[in-house]
């Protein structure tokens, strides 16, 4: 849409003087051979994202939202175009420093909470922090603020196994959270949870952006979607709308 | 992340499947197990070996020499050269083998009666049940005093002998001076059956006056060779001719000995240190399914910023303790069986702090390098395919 590219332009503009946004993709083209043919699942998208913005990305399945989230997740590099992520060209990175990028500036949360089931919770949430190379009496503090932000500070000793999903989710939350990344990148974060869970799990995501940390949600789901600031529709590997959550709420309900 | 992480990793990941760890490690514990024992043993089978050539004189130079008329060796020459070796030799004496009929009255038998120096006794480490050896009198004197044999007191004399008897070597009167201990169970043409007279009497009645044989005693076994380098000078120099004299000892023998038997430890070693190969490719297959079966767990670790390096040393270090354990117990398990081994076939086997340090030096790097493809593959895994996967 013409006006979503204009006005992902103008906010470059405009954050130019209090900084650079956190997040800028630039006519990323993702293409995947499929033997003879080729498949455009991203197919030059622009999308600018600022430090304190809540962003759910929405799309049915095909419409190319899982391979904008792994290159915004920095776990897959576009085939074209440009992904700045807090400044650095992630774009043309690989291996190790796409790690190390993942590790320092994105907290990731799955659906299926990929917590490590052979370690216990506290050991789970210290993982993004042992491998940015903390000290350990260092990791346990981190740990356990970012276990007491989600309320799971007196679960710490259990096991993934022992705790419920809603809990599990947290517990993932915990870990995104642990290493003060720059974006909380959260994937079909309540697709394995029930309502009363999921919108508790909202409601947390929410505050978490009010405290100012940037979240982008990647949902199918309407509902979900509706509890970010910011809408942006993805089709056939293009945006296809990049509205407010009032804007996203009309459009829905027309 | 440091490598102590990734050793608590490795030792979870461990104690989290003990059974298939311990089972990964029986090929190690075998083949460690197997190399040592069977190198253990063949040590202690060498050993014995050495051992019993020991007691029979592998310091010993036996020296057989032809004099011409113009060109001579005697006793005198021989005892000065000793003498002057004295750094390498530690006796003489001549040994003038020949076999004689000896009677006590009407019993007679036939026996070794062996014309020696008095230094004989001393060298060969014999002993003396009572009485004394042939002394330098008794040589100068040409004194008809023996020394008998253990056999010779049970055959000639059924037992009842003592110091101050006679018998009769060849027809002459012998007093008996001394009976030695018994050596070799008192056997017919062992070391037991044997009468010791002074050379200068067997050369007399063997009707030749020049002594041409003799034995000398090297301090030990490890400077014979020396000693018959230096032999060999000296006889040259007088004798000028190499078929006039010859110069033989055990220590070919021995040498022969211990090379073919460290061989056989290396053949065995060898057929043991397959196992080990074996038991390799085991923790490499276990590995390959273990990486497959935690692909999630990799694509969750990769995701949140393991690095390459970081996952690679998560399973070479599991890989490589799996193997320094099963190792470790394998030393256990083959020192425990050396001994066992060793007691069954009465050998004194011990394992050598070599082989231990070299099985366990090579279980380590078997674990390091069969881990390594293993974990290179999960290393290398994409962490989207890698997080997909169930």
């Amino acid at each position: 849409m013409d006006n979503t590219k204009g006005a992902g332009f103008l906010e470059v503009e405009n954050v130019k003087d209090n900084g650079i946004p956190l997040i800028q993709l630039i006519d990323i083209h993702k293409i995947y051979q499929m033997g003879d043919s080729e498949v455009r699942a991203n197919d030059g998208i622009n999308l600018t994202i600022n430090e304190g913005e809540f962003v759910a990305i929405v799309g049915k399945s095909g419409s190319g939202k899982s391979t904008i989230m792994n290159i915004i997740g920095a776990l897959d590099t576009p085939t074209s175009g440009q992904y700045i992520l807090k400044g650095e060209d992630v774009s043309r990175m690989k291996g190790d420093a796409l790690a190390e990028v993942r590790n320092r500036l994105i907290g990731f949360i799955f659906q299926q909470y990929n917590l490590l089931s052979k370690q216990n919770l506290i050991e789970n949430v210290e993982l993004p922090l042992l491998y940015a190379g903390v000290s350990k009496k260092q990791r346990r503090k981190l740990a356990m603020e970012a276990l007491r932000k989600v309320g799971l500070e007196d679960k710490w000793r259990n096991y993934p196994n022992q705790l419920s999903g809603g809990q599990q989710q947290r517990g993932a939350v915990a870990r995104a959270l642990a290493g003060n990344p720059s974006l909380i990148l959260a994937d079909e974060p309540t697709g394995a949870l029930d309502s009363k869970t999921s919108s508790e799990l909202l409601n947390f995501l929410k505050q978490l952006n009010q405290n100012g940390n940037t979240i982008v949600l990647i949902t199918h789901d309407r509902y979900v979607a509706e509890q970010a600031n910011r809408v942006v529709g993805l089709h056939d590997g293009k945006i296809i709308f990049d509205q407010s959550v009032e804007e996203y709420r009309k459009q829905v309900k027309a | 992340m440091k490598v102590s992480q990734a050793f608590k990793l490795a030792i979870r990941s461990i104690l989290g499947s003990k059974l298939r760890s311990f089972l990964t490690m029986l090929g190690m514990i075998i083949g460690v197990g197997s190399v040592i024992s069977l190198v253990g043993l063949m040590q202690g089978v060498t050993n014995y070996i050495i051992s019993t050539f020991d007691d029979l004189g592998t310091n010993m130079i036996t020296v057989g020499i032809t004099n011409t008329d113009t060109r001579k060796v005697d006793v005198d020459d021989m005892y000065a050269f000793v003498k002057e070796n004295n750094s390498l030799f530690q006796g003489v004496s001549p040994k003038i083998s020949t076999r004689y009929t000896i009677k006590n009255g009407s019993t007679s038998m036939t026996t070794t009666v062996n014309g020696v120096g008095e230094d004989y006794l001393r060298i060969n480490n014999l002993e003396l049940s009572s009485g004394r050896f042939i002394q330098y009198a008794d040589i100068k004197n040409r004194y008809n005093g023996c020394v008998i044999g253990s056999y010779i007191v049970e055959e000639l004399f059924e037992g009842k002998v003592s110091v101050g008897d006679t018998l009769k070597i060849n027809g002459q009167v012998y007093e008996i001076v001394g009976i030695q201990e018994e050596e070799s169970d008192s056997e017919e043409h062992s070391t037991d059956d044997i009468i010791y007279i002074p050379y200068t009497n067997a050369a007399r009645l063997s009707g030749s006056a020049d002594i041409s044989s003799y034995v000398i005693a090297a301090h030990n076994a490890d400077i014979v060779e020396q000693g018959e380098a230096v032999l060999d000078t000296y006889l040259y120099d007088i004798l000028k001719n190499e078929d006039l004299y010859n110069i033989s000892s055990m220590t070919i023998l021995l040498e022969t000995i211990t090379t073919m038997t460290s061989m056989l430890s290396s053949i065995l070693g060898g057929i043991a240190g397959i196992s080990l190969l074996v038991a390799g490719i085991g923790i490499m297959n276990i590995m390959l399914v273990s990486v497959v079966e935690r692909t999630k767990e990799i694509g969750i670790r990769k995701a949140i910023g393991a690095k390459k390096r970081d996952i690679m040393s998560q399973f070479v270090i599991e890989a490589a303790l799996i193997s320094c354990l099963g190792g470790m117990l394998g030393i256990i398990f083959g020192s425990i069986l050396t001994r066992i081994l060793g007691n069954a076939f009465g050998i004194e086997a011990a394992p050598s702090a070599n082989t231990v340090l070299m099985a366990f030096g090579i279980s380590a790097a078997i674990g390091i390098g069969f881990g390594y493809m293993p974990a290179n593959k999960a290393a290398k895994l994409n962490p989207i395919d890698a997080l997909r996967s169930e």
